[in-house]
């Protein structure tokens, strides 16, 4: 038996285990560079116009952090361009995917079930390496097709596609390395991602340091995200680079089997640490219980923001400069309140945005209760003499007050960076906070729900909770374009939130949507109090 | 002083699933009581009933003379439970939850914490996702019975310990409940360990109590094993009521026979010359297989 036996099969079981996530993923991604380039092809028709827009957009360094060096302005290169911050989300399902095959499934026990059959010793790794891979190679072809529909140059189309299939399969690669370091799934998820997010840093102070002539240009050369970038899809096709990104992903899976050989199934190379024999004083109650399983999350939320923030602060001043000279633009956006608004409704619309995705927190928050029930741990609390209200009540403060912290978070930082970059800090705190938390009574409407749910049928919590957040984001981002009628656009309670900074913000809708949060708090601690534990 | 609990005629049905049918349950102060029945039987239910996790459909329920449902929070502070199946928290230690649900229930005894994690042989410090089935299972022993409480209640605590730890786990009990005349409610599927530990039991079955009592009187009801070296072979003995699973090989007998028609058996084997003789009691095992062949429930009494 040789030590691949077996890897057809698991990659058919993971083809399987994905057939819905996989091919939904894969399509959404490849539609991003078709909408892009239709939308950019109408607004700044000339290679004029788009030399024009990326002049305006190369003033800010932050956008330049976001989206590399800036481009020639061919259609195909600025659309490379525009889309290039996506590749991190491919890295990231890239190693996320890898880690589900892998780890996951060793920390689950299930790899241990598989192992037993005449299965190969590498095969699992392999079939996770191979199944990711292909699906990115998938993707750069529908990335290919789609930007040569748009008439765009076929070498160009092709490099671009690779391009993004190299970011992808080159975290599939630095997934399979950490998933081999940790016993725990979670631990190896973090590791990824914190090599992702130094990653990103490295190459964004690299093209900074290129794009203004000074400092360490050759730090957008450090892999493996900068490569991705260099590959300059429409701007000379670097095909050299995606040849080194091919072997460094080799070499970098080649380490992973060599990891995987010298350990024990189940084991990691870094050994799990111990914790304290005894608890500290204070973890006596459900809420500090509750704070132990809730604040991991919320601190990485609250960071995120805090990094949003300063996107936003940062590119808003420049965002009120970029209508230029476009006709078509100045006249979209006199009608939104004329150029001195600009900014505020750049803002008002990124804190609207960031409140649908805090709006994911808080339902995952709320979601915990429902976690912790279905795995049997809410039991051992509530018979050990914690109340049923002090227990979901516990849950609830970081559902509710958990948006407070993540909005504030980017409000006030938002607030900081746009007041220096305009000189009135003491002016703008107060109004860019006051818009980061004008959303709040929203998303305590999605958590409340998700609450209610819980409490009166918890089986379904999570699938009406998503749902609810899934209703919104269309109506928000596609409800005013699909024409869809003011009732249906009132379902969603971030139609009714005031555009803040710069709008009057009537109270009662503020006080409305409250009050119906608080309402479905009650039901659903109502709810939880008289039925059965636990629902699994 | 009352019985610790009195369940009578609980029922409790989930959608279409009917899990209790009229289930009866006497425990009474300091016993050490034995809850048996086959998977599905119900007791799971019975304790997630007595806890006030579950609301029963009708029936009484008593828990330390107050409403399992109703007093839940303070019924739960003179009680302490293990699940069959502890699960843990992935990112707190095994000594952080022992203190935790200790605390949550009004405090634990740190010298008997410090000696339970000595006698079970437990490491506090790892992390709960790091522990085997049978050390989670330690941890959720150590958390109760580090607590001074009038009722434990365990729901087949011992699934995954090895040996020598359910050994452990029976002396712990046996100091508990004779020592300090705590008692006992213990759903167990082990046999050998009810009849360690157990002064009286109860046999469920399909959501109903089939047999109650002590093993002396449940042991009376049903059959005795016999086997006999005779001079000569008996002809009467097939015959006789009450005889089942006779063997007869060349002057070796082997029998089973009711508790009531021993006496005739005898009599028969002496007739025949006996030269050597050995009866036993039934064990738990077969006592437990009879009930649930589907015989018909037997009345204790």
């Amino acid at each position: 038996m040789s030590a691949l036996t077996g890897t057809g099969a698991l990659v058919r079981l993971i083809l399987r285990r994905d057939r819905v996530v996989m091919p939904a993923w894969i399509l959404l991604v490849a539609l991003v560079p078709l909408g892009t380039a239709s939308g950019t092809a109408a607004l700044y028709p000339t290679d004029e116009a788009r030399q024009g827009y990326i002049d305006d957009l190369s003033r800010s360094s932050l956008l330049i952090l976001f989206y590399g060096r800036t481009p020639t302005p061919d259609l195909g290169s600025l659309i490379f361009w525009r889309s290039a911050s996506g590749m991190v989300i491919l890295g990231l399902i890239g190693l996320l995917t890898v880690i589900r095959h892998t780890r996951v499934e060793e920390e689950a026990g299930r790899r241990e079930l598989v192992g037993s059959a005449a299965v190969g010793r590498y095969a699992d790794l392999t079939a996770a390496l191979v199944a990711t891979s292909g699906a990115f190679l998938v993707l750069a072809v529908l990335v290919a097709l789609g930007m040569a529909s748009q008439r765009t140059p076929v070498p160009g189309a092709v490099a671009m596609g690779l391009a993004w299939a190299a970011a992808g399969i080159l975290f599939a690669a630095v997934g399979a390395v950490v998933a081999q370091l940790s016993q725990s799934a979670a631990a190896a998820r973090g590791l990824g991602i914190a090599v992702l997010a130094a990653a990103f840093a490295v190459r964004a102070v690299g093209d900074v340091a290129a794009q203004q002539g000074s400092g360490p240009s050759w730090l957008s050369w450090v892999p493996p995200l900068g490569w991705a970038y260099q590959v300059r899809a429409y701007d000379g096709d670097r095909w050299w680079v995606l040849g080194m990104a091919a072997v460094l992903a080799v070499a970098l899976s080649g380490v992973a089997f060599r990891l995987a050989a010298r350990r024990d199934l189940g084991a990691g190379l870094l050994a799990p640490r111990l914790g304290p024999a005894v608890a500290a004083p204070s973890l006596r109650t459900p809420l500090a219980l509750a704070w132990r399983l809730h604040r991991g999350t919320l601190y990485a939320w609250t960071a995120g923001f805090v990094v949003y923030g300063l996107l936003i602060g940062g590119i808003a001043d420049a965002a009120g400069d970029l209508v230029g000279d476009n006709q078509q633009l100045r006249a979209v956006m006199e009608r939104l309140g004329g150029q001195s608004a600009l900014s505020d409704v750049f803002i008002a619309s990124s804190l609207g945005i960031s409140a649908l995705i805090v709006s994911a927190y808080a339902i995952s928050a709320a979601l915990r209760m429902r976690v912790e029930e279905a795995g049997l741990r809410s039991e051992p609390v509530l018979v050990a003499g914690a109340s049923r209200l002090g227990w979901a009540g516990s849950h609830v403060v970081f559902a509710l007050l958990g948006p407070v912290v993540a909005m504030a978070a980017s409000g006030l930082t938002a607030g900081v960076v746009y007041g220096l970059s305009t000189g009135d800090v003491g002016r703008q705190v107060p109004r860019v906070l006051w818009g980061a938390l004008v959303q709040l009574p929203a998303i305590w409407v999605l958590a409340a729900l998700t609450v209610a749910v819980f409490g009166l049928r918890p089986r379904l919590a999570p699938a009406v909770g998503w749902l609810a957040l899934v209703i919104c984001l269309l109506v928000g981002q596609v409800g005013a374009a699909l024409r869809l009628s003011q009732s249906l656009l009132d379902v969603s309670p971030f139609t009714h939130i005031p555009h803040a900074p710069g709008g009057a913000v009537p109270m009662t809708p503020l006080v409305v949507l409250t009050g119906l949060a608080v309402a479905l708090v009650l039901v659903g601690l109502v709810g939880f109090r008289r039925r059965d534990i636990p629902v699994t | 002083m009352d019985d610790a609990v009195v369940v009578s005629d609980l029922r409790k049905s989930f959608g279409e699933t009917v899990a209790l049918d009229g289930l009866d349950l006497n425990v009474a102060q300091g016993e050490v009581h034995g809850f048996l029945g086959p998977n599905g039987a119900g007791k799971t239910t019975t304790i997630r009933v007595l806890l006030g996790l579950l609301r029963a459909d009708g029936g009484t329920v008593r828990l330390l003379g107050g409403d399992p449902w109703r007093d839940s929070v303070s019924l739960h502070r003179r009680l302490a439970y293990v699940p069959g199946d502890v699960t843990l928290w992935p990112n707190l230690t095994g000594g952080e939850v022992i203190d935790l649900l200790g605390r949550l229930r009004g405090g634990l005894n740190p010298r008997r914490r410090a000696d339970l994690l000595e006698r079970f042989d437990l490491d506090p410090r790892k992390k709960g996702r790091a522990y085997s089935k049978g050390n989670r299972q330690k941890v959720g022993l150590v958390a109760a019975l580090a607590c001074d409480v009038e009722l434990f209640v365990l729901d087949e605590p011992t699934s995954g310990l090895d040996p020598l730890m359910e050994d452990v786990f029976r002396q712990v009990i046996r100091e508990e409940a004779k020592k300090e005349g705590r008692t006992v409610l213990l759903s167990s599927h082990i046999l050998s360990e009810v009849e360690a530990l157990c002064d009286r039991v109860s046999i469920i079955r399909r959501g109903r109590t089939v047999e109650t009592g002590t093993l002396e009187s449940l042991r009376h009801l049903t059959r005795i094993s016999i086997t006999a070296d005779v001079a000569r072979l008996p002809d009467g003995l097939a015959g006789l009521s009450g005889v089942h699973d006779l063997q007869v090989q060349d002057h070796h007998v082997q029998l089973q026979v009711e508790s009531t028609e021993l006496d005739l058996v005898l009599r028969q084997l002496t007739a025949c010359g006996v030269r050597s003789l050995t009866s036993r009691p039934p064990t738990l095992e077969e006592l437990f297989l009879r009930q649930y062949d589907g015989a018909q429930p037997v009345q204790a009494p």
